[in-house]
């Protein structure tokens, strides 16, 4: 249908002006530097070479930053996903005083951006210890992100229907067997989706990572890409190389957990 | 109260019929078996974000009327509203806030405009659907580190990809714009990343909306002779307005919160006209030290985003009222 070939057309073209700056990008990590850059822009590489990512890997310290930040990840997408989803299930199936109150101010918490809390969370983690650690990033991240994780987990936890709760009451199970039999394994999915969003959110994350790291050895991906990019400002090639290696398992990520993301996002917005 | 086990119970329970008049949600299980159950769940996630929100959002507050001291053992001095005082009548956060609101401006109009036109055409089916749609997103989970580093080199002046595209391609200029050597190319191309970075998670959003939106709602326009711009604005809109507001809203106050985009692209530069209040209070705090200033501009930013955020809470809450 010639509509169908018309709107085919137009969102192919908006897709080429989205994955534009990533062809670049990849290209460019896989030329030898120049002093001048190449015009017309390279889509595909031309001159291919593996140098940038050997030196990226080897020469500059990108492998130490790619297993911090796989440590800082991985350790807080277990631990936020494990306390939202114990938080979450405390919200969705028992009635305790002050439950509207204490929700209400954790849903506030989400609309208050990070930042605006920098100075104070910076002392706090000076005073805990936990400035210059990797344990110290593990703790802030997995508090970040508890109000958007249990907002997301309670949602689900609510659907879980109240007759399988009461068979397993009947059956002498206590709280703290159904939650572990009933309502952590009905909850997979959105426990998925809370996760790829803890470890997509922990990956990426720049802002807290360059106010409280400041030995070079505990760099997280982000960190060690934008010191390198303002060390060695022309060596596009090598920044670009790292920045490959970066969003590799964000994409991948991303691609496999792409129905849980989704259904998470809209969570919240579509009413 | 605790649940009898024994088998007596158990059957005698089973076999008896829920009484009609029995809420479907307010169920036996709703009442905990001791009081505490529920706050021992909660407990290590609620003491987490007291601990990293609340606290710091309330000492955030107390900062701010100080001038305040980093070295330890020495005195912090309280000066009331002097730091308030202070950004009022600092032109450079002015110049901050402004910054922002043309960022706002630039930004969030033409990714609601461009995200709606997108979501639209990708709603029905198409060849190439989930692909277009991993493609629209891809930016969204990429790190802003990444993204404002590689947009700072398509940005380049000398040869850099956007330059070749409007100069080689397209023929709107005759020389190399120097994007990020003065204020406002510089702020048009970092807004230009932020329309870029958001539009997938617009449309993700606004496809889920669209899919709500009533099938023979159309086919009834359709009966009326309505062509696809009324049923746009006839049947989409209005029944997708409550996630429009929303999307909106979201993107409003990601417009105050612009901060990588900027501090990696022009970190502020040329000579400050480009910095946004989140990097330079960042730069108050964390290279100048001066935490007090620094929380108290935190403070008032904290307070417009509130505004914010109430006003489209009102606003929803009215249109769903008058729609029902």
């Amino acid at each position: 249908m010639a509509m169908t070939s018309v709107r085919v057309l137009l969102v192919a073209a908006g897709a080429l002006f989205m994955i534009a700056p990533f062809l670049i990008m990849v290209s460019t990590s896989f030329e030898p530097d120049t002093a001048l850059l190449p015009s017309p822009p390279h889509f595909f590489p031309q001159n291919l070479t593996f140098s940038n990512y050997l030196d990226a890997w080897n020469g500059s310290d990108f492998g130490r930053y790619f297993l911090n930040s796989a440590y800082v990840s991985v350790l807080t997408t277990v631990a936020s996903v494990a306390i939202s989803a114990m938080t979450a299930f405390a919200f969705a199936r028992f009635d305790f005083p002050a439950k509207n109150l204490v929700y209400g101010i954790l849903l506030a918490g989400l609309m208050i951006p990070g930042i605006v809390v920098i100075v104070p969370q910076f002392i706090l983690a000076k005073s805990l210890g936990l400035v210059d650690s990797l344990n110290g990033l593990v703790f802030f991240y997995t508090a970040g992100q508890i109000a958007f994780t249990t907002f997301l987990l309670r949602a689900f936890f609510e659907r879980v229907p109240i007759e399988l709760d009461e068979a397993m009451t009947i059956d002498g199970a206590g709280t703290l067997r159904k939650f572990l039999r009933l309502y952590l394994p009905l909850g997979r999915p959105a426990l998925a989706t809370a996760g790829v969003f803890s470890f997509l959110g922990a990956w990426d994350e720049y802002v807290w990572a360059l106010t409280v790291i400041s030995d070079s050895s505990k760099r997280t991906l982000p960190l060690g890409i934008a010191a390198f990019q303002g060390e060695h400002s022309t060596a596009w090639g090598l920044v670009f190389a790292a920045s490959t290696i970066a969003v590799i398992p964000v994409v991948a990520v991303y691609i496999a957990g792409q129905r849980h993301l989704i259904s998470g996002l809209t969570a919240g917005a579509v009413k | 109260m605790s649940v009898s086990t024994s088998p007596k119970t158990r059957k005698v329970r089973a076999t008896v019929p829920p009484r009609p008049n029995k809420p479907r949600r307010g169920g036996a299980s709703r009442r905990a078996p001791h009081w505490w159950v529920p706050w021992a769940f909660a407990a290590p996630g609620l003491a987490l974000f007291g601990l990293t929100t609340g606290y710091p959002l309330v000492r955030s507050l107390q900062i701010s009327f100080y001038q305040w001291s980093v070295l330890p053992g020495t005195a912090s001095q309280f000066v009331g509203l002097g730091n308030y005082v202070r950004a009022l009548g600092d032109s450079q956060f002015w110049n901050s806030v402004e910054n922002a609101g043309a960022y706002l401006l630039m930004t969030v109009p033409a990714t609601i405009a461009i995200a709606l036109a997108f979501a639209t055409l990708l709603h029905r089916p198409m060849p190439g659907r989930t692909l277009f749609r991993v493609i629209y997103y891809i930016p969204v989970v990429t790190s802003w580190v990444v993204v404002s580093l590689l947009f700072r080199y398509l940005f380049t002046t000398d040869n850099g990809a956007v330059n070749w595209f409007i100069q080689d391609i397209v023929h709107v200029v005759n020389g190399p714009v120097p994007w990020l050597e003065q204020r406002w190319t510089a702020m048009a191309a970092v807004s230009l990343l932020g329309i870029w970075k958001n539009l997938g998670w617009c449309i993700v959003v606004f496809l889920a909306a669209l899919a709500g939106v009533q099938q023979d709602l159309y086919e009834a326009a359709e009966i009326d002779g309505a062509n696809a711009w009324h049923k746009f604005v006839y049947v989409t809109f209005p029944g997708i307005r409550g996630t429009v507001v929303f999307v909106t809203i979201v993107q409003i106050i990601g417009a105050f919160n612009v901060f990588p985009s900027i501090l990696l692209m022009t970190n502020g530069g040329p000579a400050g006209s480009t910095e946004v209040p989140l990097t330079y209070m960042y730069k108050q705090a964390f290279s100048f030290l001066d935490f007090g200033y620094a929380a108290a501009m935190s403070f008032v930013l904290a307070i417009i985003i509130s505004a914010v955020s109430y006003l489209q809470y009102r606003f929803t809450r009215e249109k769903k009222e008058a729609r029902s």
